[in-house]
């Protein structure tokens, strides 16, 4: 069973629909470790050593936060910027995350419409991710075709449960291995 | 073996006696004083000479004097003086000439021998008054100061009364003989030259407090000797004792300004845990020889006279301070502890009425009949003192509830999430960021002040001290999930975290800590969270400093924060290794907290390379090298 490391990133999670509904399928599976970063870096001083540790002791890493500006927010990025620092995420010597996953899991406002070259984001979601997943190539990761929750602001609770549903389901096949076996 | 026989006397009255008053809810004091009684000559005659025992236990008092000096620093003495001059002065003045009026027409004395009497029994007793307050933790209460003062004021005047009470002799030539006396060695010098000498005695006590005996208590705390420490403690009161008598002062006025000089010394806390067993001790053995020195011979004798004496003494005392109170407003109910607590004769009538006797201004008749009843009006303190407070402060309870005003009384359940205990500058801000957040929150302090400013806001603030099981459960310890304590008593905040940790053991703890040390020792008690006070403000001033200095505001932010992270590390970890090595037996807390400094500013050093980002700069070395 590969064990996955949810990265949580959302400054306002009490007022977020969707990410709450998702991160409670999260902490619902066993093996999953959901680390809310707001709430253990309310002023950004990350702990970089500690970070690097939960990286080292999952297979599965997946970020999930709202699309803020085709992005993550800000202290995600503070994250990336700190923990894969040189030596431990990249560079020659770095071998700390070779070969594990990385995912965004992510919430937009837009339909899955809107992200295509016709729609009013001109890019699929996944294009606008390719930072993220030359990330992952960078560190030697295999970068995941990412859960995204398209519409977030006017989704029904009935839906939401759904979406819900859906992300676990996710999580599941990713701690059975079952989309790159 | 006379010797140790009479020591195991007293010794084994006070053990008896004392646990079984306490246990009757009599308080310590009357348990000696009836002890004292029992073994006295006069009851069982196991003691054969109590003047002279009493004379030693007189130390217990100059000891008590001490540690009341290095409770008080200076300023706060100098913002006293108003309480000690007017209110004391007062109380000597009236009641000088309430009793010496009620000598001279009621009794039929002369004006000199009413005006004695007046002087001497104008006097109340610190001993009494001042354990009485302190075993129901009342000295910092309005009455503890205002009686405080008047004690002090009273022994202050003991010096002028002395010097008077030759003046008041009926025949000339006892003047002389007088002066032969006592153990004043410059009683033969003219008085300005006994003042000058007093006046350099005081100064010399107070200076060579301050550039002496620093450095002469660091060099024996430095030989980590226990004992040698104590007797230098000891040394150092008896000295002063000594030094004030030879010069006919007040030997408790003498330890008390020695207390007062060394009450900002790193040395307070060592020499008050090294005084406090014989004060406390001393002052049993004093209470008791006063209980042993009632003669009841004389009592059955002439009853009616001495209860007349006892009763008129106590009452006219009583009603003078009630009176002298109201005018300096004390509030309704403290008035009373007040006016019980002073009612009644002091310890220097006994010398004093020796005095008058040998400059012959009393006859030896009145001077017995007085003892006995400065010593019968001492016992009756304890008495009414546990009249007031079971039975009289109960009703007065409405009257003064009318000042800290009826609400602020906690007499309601209350149930919140949060209960904060101290509610000064520190819990303010904790009270006022939650309840801006919609948190309700009760609020315990014990400062009236406080109260009347945040009540018209909206805060359940309520009257009432913490530490007080009671009071805590009233606040809603039982459902609330946070306590925050932020009280300046350490020794009270130690006191609420272990009622909070036994009795309700899912409330979480948050504690403001003083410094460092206190920091280690609230973490060892297994609070949830603990803050240093100046802990985060220093930092954001140090932050700004960086700044001024040029480095940029976002750096200047992270290096504090990085400080701080590594600092809380640091202070935890030696916090750790003390709990497992066992503090250090004898160091002065001060020198413990300058030790540790020192040993974070070491580690420090080596650890600089810790307070960099390193994704976003070398760290130093690396940086050194590479110029």
């Amino acid at each position: 069973m590969q064990r996955i490391l949810v990265l949580l990133a959302h400054p306002a999670f009490e007022r977020s629909r969707v990410q709450s509904y998702l991160a409670d399928a999260a902490k619902s599976l066993e093996g999953v470790k959901v680390h809310d970063l707001y709430h253990h870096y309310p002023n950004f001083m990350i702990d970089v050593m500690r970070e690097q540790g939960l990286l080292m002791e999952h297979e599965v890493i997946v970020f999930q936060h709202p699309f803020y500006w085709y992005s993550v927010p800000a202290l995600l990025k503070e994250w990336m910027d700190l923990v894969l620092e040189h030596g431990f995420g990249y560079g020659s010597k770095a071998v700390a995350l070779k070969g594990k996953y990385l995912m965004n899991a992510l919430s937009a406002g837009g339909s899955s419409k809107s992200y295509q070259a016709t729609g009013l984001n001109r890019f699929t979601v996944r294009q606008l991710l390719a930072p993220f997943e030359q990330t992952a190539t960078l560190c030697g990761m295999h970068y995941l075709e990412p859960f995204v929750v398209y519409e977030a602001d006017s989704l029904s609770e009935k839906q939401l449960i759904q979406q819900a549903e859906r992300y676990r389901n996710s999580l599941l096949s990713l701690q059975r291995g079952d989309t790159w076996s | 073996m006379e010797l140790m026989l009479q020591v195991f006397i007293f010794l084994a009255a006070g053990v008896i006696a004392v646990p079984l008053a306490s246990r009757l809810g009599l308080g310590a004091v009357l348990g000696y004083l009836i002890a004292g009684a029992v073994i006295g000559p006069f009851v069982l005659g196991l003691v054969k000479n109590p003047e002279s025992i009493m004379h030693f236990a007189e130390f217990g008092v100059v000891m008590m004097l001490f540690l009341i000096g290095l409770e008080l620093e200076p300023s706060l003495l100098w913002r006293m003086r108003s309480p000690i001059l007017g209110l004391g002065g007062l109380q000597v003045i009236v009641t000088t000439a309430a009793l010496a009026s009620v000598g001279y027409y009621v009794l039929d004395l002369t004006w000199q021998a009413s005006t004695a009497i007046g002087l001497i029994l104008s006097l109340s007793s610190t001993a009494i008054a001042l354990q009485l307050l302190a075993e129901r933790q009342h000295l910092k209460s309005e009455s503890g100061q205002a009686s405080f003062a008047v004690l002090l004021f009273q022994d202050i005047a003991v010096i002028p009364i002395i010097a008077l009470l030759p003046l008041l002799a009926t025949t000339a030539s006892k003047g002389s003989k007088a002066a032969e006396h006592g153990s004043s060695l410059i009683a033969h010098l003219p008085a300005w030259q006994q003042a000058g000498i007093t006046i350099a005695v005081i100064l010399s006590i107070i200076f060579s407090g301050r550039l002496l005996l620093r450095p002469i208590l660091r060099f024996i705390a430095d030989s980590n000797l226990r004992e040698i420490f104590t007797a230098a403690a000891l040394m150092l009161v008896v000295g002063i004792a000594l030094v004030m008598g030879m010069v006919g002062l007040s030997p408790a006025l003498g330890a008390f300004i020695a207390g007062v000089v060394l009450a900002t010394s790193e040395y307070r806390h060592e020499l008050e845990a090294t005084i406090e067993p014989f004060k406390a001790l001393l002052l049993g053995l004093f209470f008791m020889s006063v209980g042993a020195n009632i003669d009841f011979n004389l009592l059955i004798k002439e009853p009616i006279l001495i209860g007349y004496l006892v009763i008129g003494l106590v009452v006219v005392k009583f009603f003078l301070l009630l009176f002298l109170a109201k005018v300096y407003r004390i509030s309704h109910s403290e008035r009373y502890w007040f006016a019980f607590c002073l009612a009644q004769g002091g310890e220097f009538g006994f010398v004093l009425l020796a005095l008058a006797l040998q400059n012959q201004v009393l006859g030896s008749h009145w001077v017995d009949i007085l003892t006995v009843t400065i010593a019968l009006s001492m016992l009756t303190t304890p008495i009414l003192v546990m009249i007031n407070e079971r039975i009289l402060q109960p009703h007065l309870k409405l009257p003064q509830d009318l000042e800290i005003g009826e609400d602020a009384k906690l007499t309601t359940q209350q149930d919140t999430p949060v209960i904060i205990a101290g509610f000064g500058r520190f819990g303010q801000i904790i009270g006022r960021l939650l309840v801006a957040n919609h948190i309700p929150v009760t609020v315990l302090d014990n400062n009236t002040a406080h109260i009347e400013r945040v009540r018209p806001f909206g805060f359940k603030v309520f009257y009432g001290d913490a530490s007080r099981a009671d009071l805590l459960e009233m606040a809603g310890a039982a459902t609330a999930q946070v306590l925050v304590i932020a009280i300046d008593e350490r020794e009270k905040v130690k006191d609420i975290i272990r009622i909070a940790k036994n009795h309700y053991p899912n409330l979480k703890l948050y504690v403001r800590a003083y410094d460092m040390l206190n920091y280690q020792e609230l973490q060892a008690l297994g609070v949830n969270h603990v803050e240093r006070e100046m802990f985060h403000s220093s930092l954001q001033l140090g932050q700004q400093v960086l700044k001024a200095l040029g480095m940029r505001a976002y750096q200047a932010h992270r290096k504090a924060l990085q400080f701080a992270l590594h600092d809380k590390m640091l202070i935890e970890a030696l916090g750790k290794i003390k709990a497992e090595r066992g503090s250090k037996a004898f160091v002065s807390e001060a020198r413990r907290v300058q030790e540790e400094v020192l040993e974070l500013l070491q580690a420090d050093r080596y650890n600089r390379h810790y307070y960099t980002d390193h994704t976003w700069e070398q760290p130093i070395e690396d940086e050194q090298r590479s110029h």
